[in-house]
């Protein structure tokens, strides 16, 4: 499929999301380069999350377009799924399932048949260290474990565009600074697309081109990192961004689902 | 290998996994044979309705299968939790086929239960009278835990949360159960009762199944329960499939 605007892999026009009277994403319009390391960032709330449901199929939008890889997400889901890798904030595994078998899953419903399938497991285990774990239960693994595990899920079907929603978070250096290697690694290699989120903010600096900044439901700031700090007149991101969006703390109500998530895990202890 | 097999295979490994899930699932169905089964048994004779433990099984192999069908229910709200649901939502496949596949899977798992409980009412004493009729007491199994595997998935598909589905158990499984025939005759009821019992889809599963282990006995008729049950079978797989697709992840 042929992109009208050439080189933007991603290209999101006025979109907006309503949820009753509340206005989610109010009217916010960014692309994204082929190939681009992007960045988008906000305080808890500030329609982030809705967003990238928006982009990943999960959520139709109230009004405006998207184009994914050539690909409308209303209307041609597939297609878009196809073409992202998804690393969630929340862990999406299966923990009664082995690393391998978690793989299978994944390669079965992205369509990574045969002999590739086998290969690409094994190249891709090998690369986040787990190939010799790969027969145990992923309830065994530590949370580091788990989030490798998850990005070489998200990259077994070599997708166009891969999309991190918080991926370091609870990570130490050593994995994070590994995690990003190998990330970085593949965007230069494949020119792969990546699209991420983040809450720290020395993080996105050093790894994004271009960062765009949320808040309230409207794109603040885009630009990379060297111009939202002139912009600001900040000495690093950290300030530039509470500059953009102050200092107010956000309030964030715990989901019914955050809250069964504590809950699950308390029936699981016991069990 | 498809999406339908692999959604399968999962509900599966998952099953025979959990060994303690396995074992604890016969607790059930055992003190009910015992309690009632021999409790009941005098009773019963003196009533002049036979032997007890040969009409109380057929319900009991059925309890266990309902029970385990619905489970499949909570295991979609587990999914959820655990975020797992999210990988398959976001997949490029339809959201029918990943239902389709996770209630076969959930519906295999209960059959597979309904055998085991089975070989536990041997044990007890149970003694299936004709043996001719032993796949059609499979079809009977089998089509049961489609209907209420397909039930429960459609069910949980509507909540988020584990007390949802606590008062499903309480206000329509236990019903469901306690009201199908599995441990007393239908005939000779009272009027309300007996309405209760015919629009419980459970009640043709418990008929038709204690049919094909003693060849005879039906009181609906044994056309009017397999008419019933495929059509239930079929009718839940639709809705279930369709509520499945409304989930928002």
């Amino acid at each position: 499929m042929a992109d009208i605007n050439g080189d933007n892999i991603i290209t999101v026009t006025r979109l907006v999301k309503k949820f009753g009277d509340f206005t989610a994403v109010d009217d916010i319009s960014f692309e994204v380069k082929k190939g681009e390391i992007f960045a988008f960032l906000g305080p808890n709330g500030a329609g982030k999350s809705t967003t990238i449901k928006m982009l990943t199929t999960l959520l139709r939008p109230t009004d405006g377009k998207i184009v994914m890889n050539g690909y409308d997400p209303a209307h041609q889901r597939d297609g878009v799924r196809k073409s992202l890798g998804i690393v969630f904030q929340d862990p999406s595994l299966d923990e009664d399932l082995t690393a391998f078998e978690n793989m299978q899953f994944h390669a079965i419903c992205y369509g990574v048949s045969g002999s590739l399938r086998s290969s690409r497991i094994e190249e891709l285990l090998e690369f986040v260290e787990l190939w010799e774990r790969k027969n145990d239960l992923v309830k065994t693994f530590s949370g580091g474990m788990k989030r490798r595990l998850e990005i070489a899920r998200g990259l077994l079907h070599h997708p166009k565009i891969l999309f991190l929603d918080e991926p370091t978070l609870g990570l130490d250096p050593q994995t994070r600074n590994h995690m990003w290697s190998y990330v970085k690694d593949i965007n230069q290699k494949e020119g792969m697309t990546v699209f991420f989120t983040t809450h720290y903010m020395e993080e996105a600096d050093r790894v994004a081109e271009r960062i765009a900044v949320i808040d309230h439901g409207k794109i603040i700031a885009t630009g990379t990192g060297k111009e939202l700090k002139e912009r600001t007149n900040k000495e690093n991101l950290e300030d530039a961004f509470l500059a953009l969006t102050g200092h107010k703390i956000r309030e964030e109500e715990a989901s019914s689902l955050d809250r069964m998530r504590r809950m699950g895990k308390m029936w699981r202890g016991r069990r | 290998m498809n999406v339908i097999y692999i959604m399968w295979l999962r509900q599966l490994k998952k099953y025979f996994r959990s060994k303690s899930r396995i074992v604890g699932s016969l607790g059930q169905p055992l003190l009910f044979l015992l309690a009632f089964g021999f409790g009941f048994g005098s009773i019963f004779r003196k009533a002049g309705e036979g032997n007890y433990m040969q009409f109380l099984a057929p319900g009991i192999i059925l309890m266990s299968v309902l029970f385990t069908a619905i489970f499949s229910g909570i295991d979609l709200i587990w999914d959820r939790q655990f975020g797992f649901l999210k990988e398959t939502m976001v997949a490029p496949v339809s959201r029918f086929q990943i239902m389709l596949g996770k209630t076969l899977g959930g519906a295999t798992v209960a059959t597979i239960q309904g055998v085991i409980v089975f070989i536990l009412t041997l044990i007890v004493g149970f003694r299936p009278q004709e043996v001719l009729l032993l796949p059609f007491a499979a079809v009977v199994v089998i089509l049961v835990a489609v209907i209420f595997t397909s039930l429960g998935i459609g069910l949980a598909s509507t909540m988020e949360d584990m007390q949802g589905f606590q008062l499903i158990m309480n206000f329509l499984v236990m019903p469901i159960f306690f009201l199908s025939g599995a441990l007393f005759p239908l005939q000779g009821l009272p009027g309300a009762m007996d309405i209760i019992a015919s629009l419980d889809p459970l009640s043709y599963g418990v008929d038709g199944l204690r049919y094909a282990f003693i060849g005879s006995g039906s009181v609906f008729g044994i056309a009017t329960d397999m008419t019933v049950l495929i059509f239930l079978a079929l009718l839940l797989l639709f809705i279930g499939s369709k509520l499945f697709e409304r989930i928002q992840a």
